[in-house]
Protein backbone atom coordinates (compact mmCIF):
# COMPACT_ATOMS: atom_id res chain seq x y z
CA UNK A 1 0.00 0.00 0.00
CA UNK A 2 1.41 3.49 -0.45
CA UNK A 3 1.15 7.23 0.29
CA UNK A 4 -2.46 7.58 -1.51
CA UNK A 5 -3.48 4.32 0.21
CA UNK A 6 -2.73 5.49 3.75
CA UNK A 7 -4.51 9.20 3.08
CA UNK A 8 -8.07 7.35 1.64
CA UNK A 9 -8.17 5.02 5.04
CA UNK A 10 -7.02 7.30 7.59
CA UNK A 11 -8.05 10.90 5.97
CA UNK A 12 -10.03 10.89 3.41
CA UNK A 13 -12.54 9.18 2.56
CA UNK A 14 -11.51 6.85 5.44
CA UNK A 15 -11.28 7.25 9.36
CA UNK A 16 -10.69 11.05 9.80
CA UNK A 17 -13.98 12.13 7.51
CA UNK A 18 -15.91 8.84 7.85
CA UNK A 19 -16.72 8.89 11.79
CA UNK A 20 -17.97 12.48 12.22
CA UNK A 21 -19.80 12.30 8.34
CA UNK A 22 -21.36 9.24 9.45
CA UNK A 23 -22.39 11.33 13.03
CA UNK A 24 -23.30 13.80 10.77
CA UNK A 25 -25.37 11.46 8.41
CA UNK A 26 -26.96 10.09 11.61
CA UNK A 27 -28.05 13.72 12.93
CA UNK A 28 -29.73 14.16 9.62
CA UNK A 29 -31.85 11.63 9.77
CA UNK A 30 -32.79 12.60 13.03
CA UNK A 31 -33.36 15.71 12.20
CA UNK A 32 -35.18 14.82 9.22
CA UNK A 33 -38.10 12.97 10.97
CA UNK A 34 -38.28 15.62 12.91
CA UNK A 35 -39.09 18.05 10.51
CA UNK A 36 -41.68 16.11 8.83
CA UNK A 37 -43.35 16.01 12.59
CA UNK A 38 -43.14 19.68 12.75
CA UNK A 39 -40.50 19.32 15.66
CA UNK A 40 -37.29 21.39 15.91
CA UNK A 41 -35.37 18.06 16.58
CA UNK A 42 -32.01 17.20 18.07
CA UNK A 43 -28.79 19.45 18.04
CA UNK A 44 -26.34 19.11 15.92
CA UNK A 45 -23.77 17.27 18.06
CA UNK A 46 -26.41 15.33 19.37
CA UNK A 47 -24.81 11.81 18.44
CA UNK A 48 -21.20 13.35 19.34
CA UNK A 49 -22.79 13.75 22.90
CA UNK A 50 -24.70 10.31 23.11
CA UNK A 51 -21.10 8.86 22.17
CA UNK A 52 -19.23 10.34 24.83
CA UNK A 53 -21.83 10.04 27.56
CA UNK A 54 -21.61 6.10 26.41
CA UNK A 55 -18.35 5.84 26.66
CA UNK A 56 -18.00 7.48 30.14
CA UNK A 57 -21.00 3.96 31.27
CA UNK A 58 -19.90 1.38 33.24
CA UNK A 59 -20.46 -1.81 31.32
CA UNK A 60 -22.32 -4.76 33.21
CA UNK A 61 -19.49 -7.15 34.37
CA UNK A 62 -19.39 -10.68 31.88
CA UNK A 63 -16.97 -13.15 31.83
CA UNK A 64 -15.39 -16.20 29.15
CA UNK A 65 -15.67 -15.97 25.40
CA UNK A 66 -19.43 -14.04 25.14
CA UNK A 67 -17.90 -11.45 26.75
CA UNK A 68 -14.51 -11.36 24.00
CA UNK A 69 -17.28 -11.82 21.51
CA UNK A 70 -19.80 -9.38 22.69
CA UNK A 71 -16.62 -6.66 22.82
CA UNK A 72 -15.59 -7.89 19.16
CA UNK A 73 -18.32 -7.62 16.92
CA UNK A 74 -18.99 -3.79 17.23
CA UNK A 75 -15.14 -3.54 16.84
CA UNK A 76 -15.14 -5.60 13.94
CA UNK A 77 -18.55 -3.43 12.58
CA UNK A 78 -16.89 -0.53 12.52
CA UNK A 79 -13.24 -1.64 11.24
CA UNK A 80 -14.86 -3.28 8.34
CA UNK A 81 -17.07 -0.51 7.27
CA UNK A 82 -14.01 2.18 7.44
CA UNK A 83 -12.34 -0.08 5.34
CA UNK A 84 -15.43 -0.03 2.84
CA UNK A 85 -15.66 3.68 2.86
CA UNK A 86 -11.82 3.83 2.28
CA UNK A 87 -12.07 1.69 -1.10
CA UNK A 88 -15.16 4.29 -2.21
CA UNK A 89 -13.38 5.55 -5.49
CA UNK A 90 -14.48 9.28 -4.64
CA UNK A 91 -11.24 10.66 -5.91
CA UNK A 92 -10.66 8.64 -9.30
CA UNK A 93 -6.51 8.90 -9.22
CA UNK A 94 -6.98 5.01 -9.76
CA UNK A 95 -4.40 4.34 -7.37
CA UNK A 96 -4.07 3.65 -3.33
CA UNK A 97 -6.41 1.48 -1.39
CA UNK A 98 -8.11 0.23 -4.03
CA UNK A 99 -9.81 -2.71 -4.45
CA UNK A 100 -13.16 -4.10 -6.09
CA UNK A 101 -16.69 -4.71 -5.86
CA UNK A 102 -16.33 -8.20 -4.34
CA UNK A 103 -14.30 -6.77 -1.56
CA UNK A 104 -16.62 -4.22 -1.04
CA UNK A 105 -19.76 -6.36 -0.98
CA UNK A 106 -18.18 -8.52 1.85
CA UNK A 107 -17.28 -5.48 3.91
CA UNK A 108 -20.74 -4.01 3.59
CA UNK A 109 -21.80 -7.61 4.52
CA UNK A 110 -20.19 -8.14 8.07
CA UNK A 111 -21.45 -5.56 10.00
CA UNK A 112 -25.16 -7.35 9.14
CA UNK A 113 -23.58 -10.54 10.35
CA UNK A 114 -22.37 -9.51 13.34
CA UNK A 115 -25.70 -7.82 14.29
CA UNK A 116 -27.07 -11.01 13.56
CA UNK A 117 -24.39 -13.09 15.58
CA UNK A 118 -24.45 -9.91 18.68
CA UNK A 119 -27.90 -11.10 19.18
CA UNK A 120 -27.16 -14.83 19.79
CA UNK A 121 -24.33 -13.83 21.17
CA UNK A 122 -26.00 -12.20 24.30
CA UNK A 123 -28.51 -14.50 24.91
CA UNK A 124 -31.45 -12.28 25.31
CA UNK A 125 -34.84 -13.87 23.71
CA UNK A 126 -35.45 -10.40 22.35
CA UNK A 127 -32.02 -10.38 20.84
CA UNK A 128 -32.43 -13.78 19.62
CA UNK A 129 -36.01 -12.77 17.91
CA UNK A 130 -34.26 -9.90 16.36
CA UNK A 131 -31.16 -11.37 15.02
CA UNK A 132 -33.72 -14.40 13.23
CA UNK A 133 -35.48 -11.44 11.80
CA UNK A 134 -32.55 -9.51 10.53
CA UNK A 135 -30.85 -12.77 8.84
CA UNK A 136 -34.48 -13.46 7.31
CA UNK A 137 -34.36 -9.92 5.82
CA UNK A 138 -30.85 -9.97 5.27
CA UNK A 139 -31.65 -13.24 2.98
CA UNK A 140 -34.33 -11.44 1.13
CA UNK A 141 -32.60 -8.00 0.28
CA UNK A 142 -29.34 -9.44 -0.68
CA UNK A 143 -30.63 -11.28 -3.52
CA UNK A 144 -31.29 -7.82 -4.81
CA UNK A 145 -28.52 -6.15 -3.75
CA UNK A 146 -26.33 -8.41 -4.96
CA UNK A 147 -28.05 -9.15 -8.87
CA UNK A 148 -28.19 -4.98 -8.68
CA UNK A 149 -24.38 -4.83 -8.10
CA UNK A 150 -23.85 -7.27 -10.78
CA UNK A 151 -26.12 -5.03 -12.97
CA UNK A 152 -24.11 -2.20 -12.35
CA UNK A 153 -20.93 -4.35 -13.54
CA UNK A 154 -22.13 -6.74 -16.65
CA UNK A 155 -23.11 -2.80 -17.94
CA UNK A 156 -19.77 -1.65 -17.63
CA UNK A 157 -17.92 -4.89 -17.56
CA UNK A 158 -15.95 -4.85 -15.16
CA UNK A 159 -15.88 -5.22 -10.85
CA UNK A 160 -13.17 -2.62 -10.60
CA UNK A 161 -14.28 0.09 -8.54
CA UNK A 162 -12.57 2.78 -9.58
CA UNK A 163 -14.16 2.07 -13.77
CA UNK A 164 -17.87 1.26 -12.38
CA UNK A 165 -17.86 5.03 -10.96
CA UNK A 166 -17.62 7.14 -13.92
CA UNK A 167 -21.37 6.51 -15.06
CA UNK A 168 -22.77 6.26 -18.87
CA UNK A 169 -26.25 6.72 -20.29
CA UNK A 170 -26.20 2.51 -20.15
CA UNK A 171 -29.57 1.76 -19.20
CA UNK A 172 -28.74 -0.90 -16.43
CA UNK A 173 -25.93 1.08 -15.24
CA UNK A 174 -29.15 2.97 -13.80
CA UNK A 175 -31.41 0.50 -13.34
CA UNK A 176 -28.66 -1.33 -11.41
CA UNK A 177 -28.09 1.99 -8.86
CA UNK A 178 -31.61 2.37 -8.69
CA UNK A 179 -31.90 -1.57 -7.54
CA UNK A 180 -29.13 -0.80 -4.72
CA UNK A 181 -31.01 2.50 -3.46
CA UNK A 182 -34.15 0.50 -2.91
CA UNK A 183 -32.04 -1.99 -0.84
CA UNK A 184 -30.63 0.70 1.84
CA UNK A 185 -33.32 0.70 4.12
CA UNK A 186 -33.74 -2.70 4.75
CA UNK A 187 -29.77 -2.97 5.35
CA UNK A 188 -30.03 0.48 7.29
CA UNK A 189 -32.68 -1.16 9.43
CA UNK A 190 -35.03 2.05 8.64
CA UNK A 191 -38.88 2.24 8.27
CA UNK A 192 -40.52 0.56 6.63
CA UNK A 193 -37.85 -2.70 7.07
CA UNK A 194 -37.34 -2.28 10.76
CA UNK A 195 -38.54 -5.19 12.45
CA UNK A 196 -35.32 -6.83 13.58
CA UNK A 197 -34.31 -3.43 15.62
CA UNK A 198 -38.44 -2.79 16.32
CA UNK A 199 -38.12 -0.67 19.51
CA UNK A 200 -40.15 -0.94 22.11
CA UNK A 201 -41.75 -4.41 20.51
CA UNK A 202 -38.78 -6.22 20.93
CA UNK A 203 -37.15 -3.56 23.31
CA UNK A 204 -34.02 -2.88 21.23
CA UNK A 205 -33.41 -6.36 19.30
CA UNK A 206 -30.18 -7.72 19.05
CA UNK A 207 -29.05 -4.52 20.88
CA UNK A 208 -30.91 -5.23 24.60
CA UNK A 209 -27.76 -6.69 26.04
CA UNK A 210 -25.37 -3.99 24.76
CA UNK A 211 -24.51 -1.14 27.65
CA UNK A 212 -21.22 1.42 27.42
CA UNK A 213 -18.95 1.61 25.14
CA UNK A 214 -19.66 -1.29 22.94
CA UNK A 215 -23.25 0.04 22.36
CA UNK A 216 -21.47 3.37 21.46
CA UNK A 217 -19.35 1.36 19.13
CA UNK A 218 -22.93 -0.06 17.07
CA UNK A 219 -23.87 3.70 17.11
CA UNK A 220 -21.09 4.47 15.23
CA UNK A 221 -21.06 1.97 13.24
CA UNK A 222 -24.46 2.47 12.33
CA UNK A 223 -23.62 6.39 10.99
CA UNK A 224 -20.79 4.54 8.87
CA UNK A 225 -23.33 2.26 7.35
CA UNK A 226 -25.13 5.57 6.41
CA UNK A 227 -21.89 7.07 4.89
CA UNK A 228 -20.75 3.59 3.24
CA UNK A 229 -24.23 2.75 1.62
CA UNK A 230 -25.28 6.34 0.49
CA UNK A 231 -21.92 7.00 -0.47
CA UNK A 232 -21.96 3.59 -2.69
CA UNK A 233 -25.17 5.21 -4.75
CA UNK A 234 -22.80 8.54 -4.66
CA UNK A 235 -20.08 7.56 -5.88
CA UNK A 236 -21.71 5.55 -9.26
CA UNK A 237 -23.64 8.89 -10.33
CA UNK A 238 -21.24 11.47 -10.04
CA UNK A 239 -20.10 11.90 -13.81
CA UNK A 240 -16.82 11.47 -14.57
CA UNK A 241 -13.93 14.77 -14.82
CA UNK A 242 -13.19 17.56 -12.91
CA UNK A 243 -10.87 18.10 -9.69
CA UNK A 244 -10.73 15.98 -7.06
CA UNK A 245 -12.28 18.65 -4.56
CA UNK A 246 -15.39 19.25 -7.12
CA UNK A 247 -15.91 14.85 -6.61
CA UNK A 248 -15.65 15.21 -2.90
CA UNK A 249 -18.17 18.01 -2.74
CA UNK A 250 -20.43 15.92 -4.96
CA UNK A 251 -20.26 12.90 -3.13
CA UNK A 252 -21.40 14.79 0.17
CA UNK A 253 -23.86 16.30 -1.06
CA UNK A 254 -25.17 13.58 -3.39
CA UNK A 255 -24.86 11.32 0.14
CA UNK A 256 -26.55 13.30 2.56
CA UNK A 257 -29.28 14.42 -0.16
CA UNK A 258 -29.95 10.33 0.10
CA UNK A 259 -29.90 10.38 4.06
CA UNK A 260 -32.72 13.05 3.63
CA UNK A 261 -34.57 11.04 1.16
CA UNK A 262 -34.47 7.65 3.09
CA UNK A 263 -35.08 9.26 6.50
CA UNK A 264 -38.34 11.61 5.26
CA UNK A 265 -39.49 7.56 3.51
CA UNK A 266 -38.84 6.41 7.35
CA UNK A 267 -40.55 9.28 8.73
CA UNK A 268 -43.72 8.69 6.36
CA UNK A 269 -44.18 4.73 6.48
CA UNK A 270 -45.13 2.56 9.55
CA UNK A 271 -43.28 -1.11 9.77
CA UNK A 272 -43.79 -3.90 7.76
CA UNK A 273 -44.87 -7.56 9.05
CA UNK A 274 -41.49 -9.70 8.43
CA UNK A 275 -43.29 -11.37 5.71
CA UNK A 276 -44.51 -8.41 3.86
CA UNK A 277 -40.53 -7.29 3.95
CA UNK A 278 -39.89 -10.28 2.39
CA UNK A 279 -42.59 -10.50 0.13
CA UNK A 280 -41.71 -6.97 -1.51
CA UNK A 281 -37.90 -8.01 -1.75
CA UNK A 282 -38.48 -11.39 -3.38
CA UNK A 283 -41.74 -10.82 -5.62
CA UNK A 284 -41.36 -6.79 -6.68
CA UNK A 285 -37.71 -5.84 -6.41
CA UNK A 286 -36.20 -9.08 -7.44
CA UNK A 287 -38.46 -9.19 -10.45
CA UNK A 288 -36.96 -5.61 -11.00
CA UNK A 289 -32.88 -6.65 -11.19
CA UNK A 290 -33.75 -9.94 -12.58
CA UNK A 291 -34.96 -7.63 -15.64
CA UNK A 292 -32.09 -5.54 -14.84
CA UNK A 293 -29.67 -7.87 -15.45
CA UNK A 294 -31.42 -9.86 -18.09
CA UNK A 295 -31.28 -6.52 -20.09
CA UNK A 296 -27.89 -5.65 -18.95
CA UNK A 297 -26.48 -9.23 -20.22
CA UNK A 298 -28.37 -8.69 -23.82
CA UNK A 299 -26.84 -5.41 -24.13
CA UNK A 300 -23.60 -6.87 -23.35
CA UNK A 301 -23.57 -10.07 -25.48
CA UNK A 302 -26.56 -8.84 -28.42
CA UNK A 303 -25.46 -10.47 -31.85
CA UNK B 1 -10.43 19.81 36.29
CA UNK B 2 -9.16 17.96 33.03
CA UNK B 3 -10.94 19.02 29.91
CA UNK B 4 -11.91 15.65 29.35
CA UNK B 5 -13.90 15.30 32.32
CA UNK B 6 -15.68 18.57 31.84
CA UNK B 7 -16.78 16.88 28.03
CA UNK B 8 -17.99 13.95 30.05
CA UNK B 9 -20.08 16.32 32.28
CA UNK B 10 -21.54 18.26 29.50
CA UNK B 11 -22.52 14.61 27.48
CA UNK B 12 -24.08 13.28 30.43
CA UNK B 13 -26.26 16.45 30.71
CA UNK B 14 -26.94 16.73 26.83
CA UNK B 15 -27.76 12.88 26.86
CA UNK B 16 -30.03 11.66 28.92
CA UNK B 17 -31.60 8.43 28.03
CA UNK B 18 -34.32 7.40 29.58
CA UNK B 19 -36.69 3.71 30.53
CA UNK B 20 -40.30 3.86 31.52
CA UNK B 21 -41.38 1.07 33.99
CA UNK B 22 -44.89 1.16 34.95
CA UNK B 23 -45.16 -0.71 38.52
CA UNK B 24 -49.01 -0.51 38.45
CA UNK B 25 -50.13 2.76 37.70
CA UNK B 26 -53.46 3.79 36.42
CA UNK B 27 -51.51 5.17 33.01
CA UNK B 28 -52.35 8.81 33.36
CA UNK B 29 -49.03 9.36 34.29
CA UNK B 30 -47.86 7.16 31.53
CA UNK B 31 -49.51 8.80 29.16
CA UNK B 32 -48.28 12.08 29.87
CA UNK B 33 -44.57 10.46 29.60
CA UNK B 34 -45.78 9.46 26.30
CA UNK B 35 -47.19 13.11 25.63
CA UNK B 36 -43.34 14.47 26.55
CA UNK B 37 -42.55 12.15 23.16
CA UNK B 38 -44.78 13.88 20.94
CA UNK B 39 -44.04 16.68 18.30
CA UNK B 40 -45.69 19.17 20.59
CA UNK B 41 -43.14 19.28 23.37
CA UNK B 42 -40.38 17.47 21.16
CA UNK B 43 -37.95 16.21 24.03
CA UNK B 44 -35.19 14.77 21.46
CA UNK B 45 -33.99 18.83 21.59
CA UNK B 46 -32.46 18.27 24.58
CA UNK B 47 -31.55 14.88 23.87
CA UNK B 48 -34.08 12.86 25.65
CA UNK B 49 -34.35 9.30 24.00
CA UNK B 50 -36.87 6.88 24.90
CA UNK B 51 -35.05 3.50 25.24
CA UNK B 52 -36.30 0.42 24.97
CA UNK B 53 -33.67 -1.80 26.88
CA UNK B 54 -32.54 -0.36 30.61
CA UNK B 55 -29.19 -1.71 29.90
CA UNK B 56 -28.98 1.57 27.11
CA UNK B 57 -30.64 4.07 29.88
CA UNK B 58 -29.25 6.35 32.11
CA UNK B 59 -32.48 7.68 33.69
CA UNK B 60 -35.58 5.44 35.04
CA UNK B 61 -38.63 7.32 34.76
CA UNK B 62 -40.97 5.03 37.40
CA UNK B 63 -45.02 5.56 37.12
CA UNK B 64 -47.26 3.94 39.66
CA UNK B 65 -47.66 3.43 43.61
CA UNK B 66 -45.22 -0.07 43.68
CA UNK B 67 -47.73 -3.04 44.18
CA UNK B 68 -46.44 -6.44 44.93
CA UNK B 69 -46.48 -8.07 41.85
CA UNK B 70 -44.03 -5.39 40.52
CA UNK B 71 -41.63 -5.23 43.56
CA UNK B 72 -39.67 -7.26 42.33
CA UNK B 73 -38.96 -6.03 38.75
CA UNK B 74 -38.31 -2.87 40.13
CA UNK B 75 -35.59 -4.24 41.80
CA UNK B 76 -34.36 -6.17 38.54
CA UNK B 77 -34.66 -3.34 36.10
CA UNK B 78 -33.01 -1.06 38.68
CA UNK B 79 -30.00 -2.99 38.76
CA UNK B 80 -29.65 -3.23 34.98
CA UNK B 81 -29.45 0.28 34.19
CA UNK B 82 -25.55 0.72 34.40
CA UNK B 83 -23.81 3.41 36.13
CA UNK B 84 -23.77 6.35 36.63
CA UNK B 85 -27.92 6.30 36.95
CA UNK B 86 -30.53 8.28 38.12
CA UNK B 87 -34.21 7.66 39.40
CA UNK B 88 -37.18 9.69 38.70
CA UNK B 89 -40.51 8.94 40.29
CA UNK B 90 -43.42 10.27 38.24
CA UNK B 91 -46.62 11.44 40.00
CA UNK B 92 -47.84 11.32 43.45
CA UNK B 93 -47.88 7.47 43.42
CA UNK B 94 -44.25 6.30 43.67
CA UNK B 95 -43.50 9.62 46.08
CA UNK B 96 -46.56 8.60 48.65
CA UNK B 97 -48.75 6.13 47.45
CA UNK B 98 -51.61 8.58 46.59
CA UNK B 99 -55.11 7.21 47.36
CA UNK B 100 -53.40 3.48 47.29
CA UNK B 101 -51.99 4.63 50.67
CA UNK B 102 -52.71 1.72 53.27
CA UNK B 103 -53.58 -0.98 51.06
CA UNK B 104 -52.47 -4.25 51.77
CA UNK B 105 -51.14 -5.24 48.23
CA UNK B 106 -49.36 -2.02 47.97
CA UNK B 107 -45.44 -2.11 48.63
CA UNK B 108 -45.28 1.76 48.13
CA UNK B 109 -43.58 4.41 48.58
CA UNK B 110 -40.78 3.80 46.37
CA UNK B 111 -38.47 5.53 48.13
CA UNK B 112 -38.36 1.88 50.28
CA UNK B 113 -36.99 0.40 47.92
CA UNK B 114 -34.38 2.04 45.53
CA UNK B 115 -33.20 5.47 45.76
CA UNK B 116 -34.98 8.31 44.39
CA UNK B 117 -33.16 11.22 43.03
CA UNK B 118 -36.41 13.47 41.64
CA UNK B 119 -39.88 13.69 42.45
CA UNK B 120 -42.35 15.00 40.11
CA UNK B 121 -45.38 15.22 41.64
CA UNK B 122 -48.58 15.75 40.09
CA UNK B 123 -51.73 13.43 39.62
CA UNK B 124 -50.91 12.89 36.96
CA UNK B 125 -48.43 15.35 36.33
CA UNK B 126 -47.85 18.06 33.59
CA UNK B 127 -45.92 16.96 30.60
CA UNK B 128 -43.44 20.43 31.26
CA UNK B 129 -42.96 19.10 34.92
CA UNK B 130 -42.11 15.49 33.65
CA UNK B 131 -39.49 17.23 30.78
CA UNK B 132 -37.60 19.73 33.70
CA UNK B 133 -37.72 16.68 35.70
CA UNK B 134 -35.64 14.58 33.59
CA UNK B 135 -33.26 17.60 32.77
CA UNK B 136 -32.99 18.25 36.53
CA UNK B 137 -32.14 14.45 36.93
CA UNK B 138 -29.66 14.36 33.97
CA UNK B 139 -28.04 17.33 35.93
CA UNK B 140 -27.82 15.19 38.80
CA UNK B 141 -26.53 12.22 36.99
CA UNK B 142 -23.72 14.50 35.40
CA UNK B 143 -22.60 16.43 38.68
CA UNK B 144 -22.88 12.68 40.70
CA UNK B 145 -19.57 11.70 38.63
CA UNK B 146 -17.27 14.70 39.92
CA UNK B 147 -16.53 16.33 43.14
CA UNK B 148 -17.95 19.21 44.63
CA UNK B 149 -15.01 21.64 44.04
CA UNK B 150 -15.11 20.47 40.39
CA UNK B 151 -19.37 21.55 40.75
CA UNK B 152 -17.77 24.92 42.04
CA UNK B 153 -15.58 25.71 38.86
CA UNK B 154 -18.36 24.14 36.73
CA UNK B 155 -21.06 26.99 38.37
CA UNK B 156 -18.23 29.83 37.69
Amino acid sequence: MNLTGLIHLFLFPGMLFAIPAGWFFVWGEHKAVARMQRRIGPPLLQPFYDFVKLLGKRTPSRHGIEADLLRLYPAVSVLSLIGAIAMLPVIPDGQGFSGDGVLLVALLELPSICFILAGFTSGSIFGEIGSIREAVLSVANNLVFLLAIVTVSVAKQTFSLSELAAPTFNPGHWIGVFGILLCIPAKLRLNPFSTSSAEQEIYAGPLTEYAGAPLGLWNMAHGLEWLALTGLVATLVIPAGGPWWWHAILFVVISFGEVLLLSAIAAATARFTLQRSIRFYWEWAAVLAVLAISSSLYMRYRP
Amino acid sequence: MSLLQKLLHKCRRKSPWIFHLNTGSCNGCDIELITCLSPRYDVEQIGIHLEGSPRHADILCITGPVTRNTLEAVKTVYSQVCEPKAVVALGSCPASCNVFAGSPVIEGPLSKHIPVDVYVPGCPPHPDAIIAGIAKAAQILADRSVSDKMKGELQK
